[in-house]
């Protein structure tokens, strides 16, 4: 605990060092550049490609996690029960595909740019909110569920006002894990002409330069660490408060 | 008054309740104990429609129930639980206020509610209100259960196995609070217990049930002096059947003029205490008190010729 009182701003600083201020690493990556080369990415800067990057992430979890907790919502219902099986396939199918594959689907149907890797990202990000949002939602404690019902709530209310509220920590897991696989997976991205960090590593892999793929690699890690470790104090703190 | 008519659940091939009619005043306690399976937790489902009924009705003060919609109904139906059923992302004021909320009072109207059922049950509003359900001990928790079923005056309370979760002190800490709470309010109650010692403290009404069937619906001292079948003997026991009828006698009954020695017993407490109280202390006659003022004694022989009339 106290490690990370103190580990996390410093990560923070690091990579927002990293972000908007790359040049103050040339010294540490210049070793790595082959002589002549640029140490520091400057074909377009840090920032907005790391803006793009999360902002897609944000958008593809966003969707994923409207898509994956409805879905988790019929199948847990009396009336969708007969669904889960066949959701679940579906759900499964989304993350056996590998995320190179989908990009090359979808290229074709969509074009170059942010568009396949949106559904990448999309199909990438179900499983885990769904799994987790059903296995949330069939797990409530069934002492409350019987009270709930039983003092007068109908079904919207016990959905919006019990169901909901005590699944979400467990269901911020699914996203969680999500989101992380996002942040890696987006850098595939930037083969199909998709800006996001990706493009920093993918420029010093064709070019021989470690210094690109490291600083790429460094930030990507970072965000991925810090997003994770907020979401994880985040489910804490839900957790705490609903007494589980 | 709760009247059930001739109310069948059929599960498959099982009859879980077969024909129970019976009828319960206002502002009594009814108990139904029973074995596990004997159909008592469905007969009390049926009655705010968590089960819907195969068959027959139940109707309170005259009105069928099947008429409403469930969870309107619901709402003029307390219902408290075994292991509380509270909402644990809810602050103890809030899940008191539950049905209150749902019937859209006024929220000073609430906060007065919540205050004074928190006094009910011995709980300082202040301390308690903004707790949450996990920062409360057992019993405690269990009265917020009790508290919530009552917040919106309801005709009838439902209570399942309410004191299943706790241990023997506390439970009998519990069964003393409802009994007083009950008094005071007049609520109606329909309790679900397998425990019969339960059943006798706190009914005014034991409706015992086997295999889906009422077998037995009568007054405490009735249930244990004449058990109408081998399965209502066995629930109450042989062995403990008098001292079970003296624990329902209060001293009152049996007081006469007389010198005693020892302590005191106040006027109130059971045949079964001052039973206890003399064997205990090798004394044959015990004093009473009322108020704090000796008023007679009850003697070891009295009791003994009390207890001698039902054998």
């Amino acid at each position: 605990m106290n490690v990370g009182l103190i580990l996390r701003p410093l990560l923070v600083l690091l990579l927002l060092a990293l972000v908007l201020r790359p040049e103050w690493f040339t010294p540490i990556f210049a070793p790595l550049a082959p002589p002549g080369a640029p140490t520091i990415y400057a074909r377009s800067s840090l920032l907005s490609l790391s803006l793009s990057h999360l902002g897609l992430v944000a958008a593809a979890t966003f969707a994923a996690t409207i898509v994956a907790v409805s879905l988790a919502i019929f199948v847990t219902r009396p009336a969708g029960a007969a669904f889960k099986p066949l959701s679940r396939t579906i759900a499964n199918m989304g993350q056996t595909f590998p995320p190179v594959a989908v990009l090359a689907l979808a290229v074709p149907a969509l074009g170059f740019g942010s568009g396949p890797t949106l559904v990448a990202l999309f199909l990438y990000g179900l499983l885990p909110i769904f799994e987790n949002s059903v296995t949330a939602l069939t797990t409530l404690p069934p002492a409350t569920m019987d009270a709930a019902r039983g003092i007068g709530l109908n079904r919207w209310q016990r959905l919006l006002r019990v169901e909901l509220p005590l699944a979400f920590p467990v269901m911020l897991t699914g996203i969680r894990l999500s989101v992380v696989i996002a942040l890696g997976t987006a850098t595939i991205g930037s083969t199909v002409a998709a800006r996001t960090l990706g493009e920093v590593i993918i420029a010093g892999l064709l070019t021989n330069n470690t210094a690109f793929v490291l600083q790429g690699g460094l930030i990507v890690g970072l965000f991925a660490v810090l997003i994770y470790d907020a979401l994880i104090q985040l489910e804490t703190f839900l957790a705490r408060r609903t007494g589980a | 008054m709760i009247e059930i008519d001739n109310l069948t659940k059929i599960y498959g091939d099982t009859h879980a309740v077969d024909a129970v009619t019976m009828r319960a005043e206002t502002g009594s306690i009814t108990v139904i104990v029973g074995t596990s399976g004997s159909g008592k937790t469905t007969l009390l489902r049926m009655i705010n429609r968590l089960e819907e009924p195969t068959s027959g009705e139940v109707r309170i003060n005259g009105e069928p129930t099947h008429v409403e919609k469930p969870h309107l109904l619901r709402r003029r139906i307390g219902y408290a639980i075994q292991g509380h059923g509270l909402f644990p992302h809810h602050t103890v004021a809030r899940n008191i206020a539950a049905v209150p909320l749902l019937l859209g009072w006024k929220k000073q109207k609430i906060r007065d509610r919540v205050d004074e059922l928190l006094s009910l049950f011995s709980m300082e509003p202040a301390a308690f209100r903004d707790r949450y359900p996990a920062e409360l001990s057992g019993g405690q928790q269990q009265r917020v259960g009790v508290a919530r079923a009552l917040a919106s005056r309801p005709e009838l309370l439902l209570m399942d196995e309410p004191f299943g979760a706790l241990d023997p002190i506390i439970r009998a800490q519990a069964q003393d609070d409802l009994r007083r709470i009950q008094q005071r309010l007049g609520s109606t109650i329909m309790l679900v217990t397998h425990d019969m010692e339960e059943a006798i403290r706190l009914g005014d009404k034991v409706a015992v049930m086997d295999g889906g069937r009422l077998v037995q619906h009568a007054a405490p001292a009735e249930i244990i002096a004449a058990p109408a079948t081998d399965f209502v003997r066995d629930m109450v026991g042989d062995v403990e059947r008098p001292l079970r009828l003296l624990s329902l006698i209060p001293l009152v009954e049996l007081i006469e003029d007389g010198p005693a020695d020892g302590d005191a017993l106040p006027a109130d407490a059971s045949l079964r205490d001052a039973l206890s109280a003399c064997l205990w202390t090798g004394r044959s006659a015990v004093p009473v008190t009322r108020e704090g003022i000796v008023v007679g004694r009850v003697t070891f022989e009295a009791i003994r010729n009390r207890a001698e009339l039902h054998a």
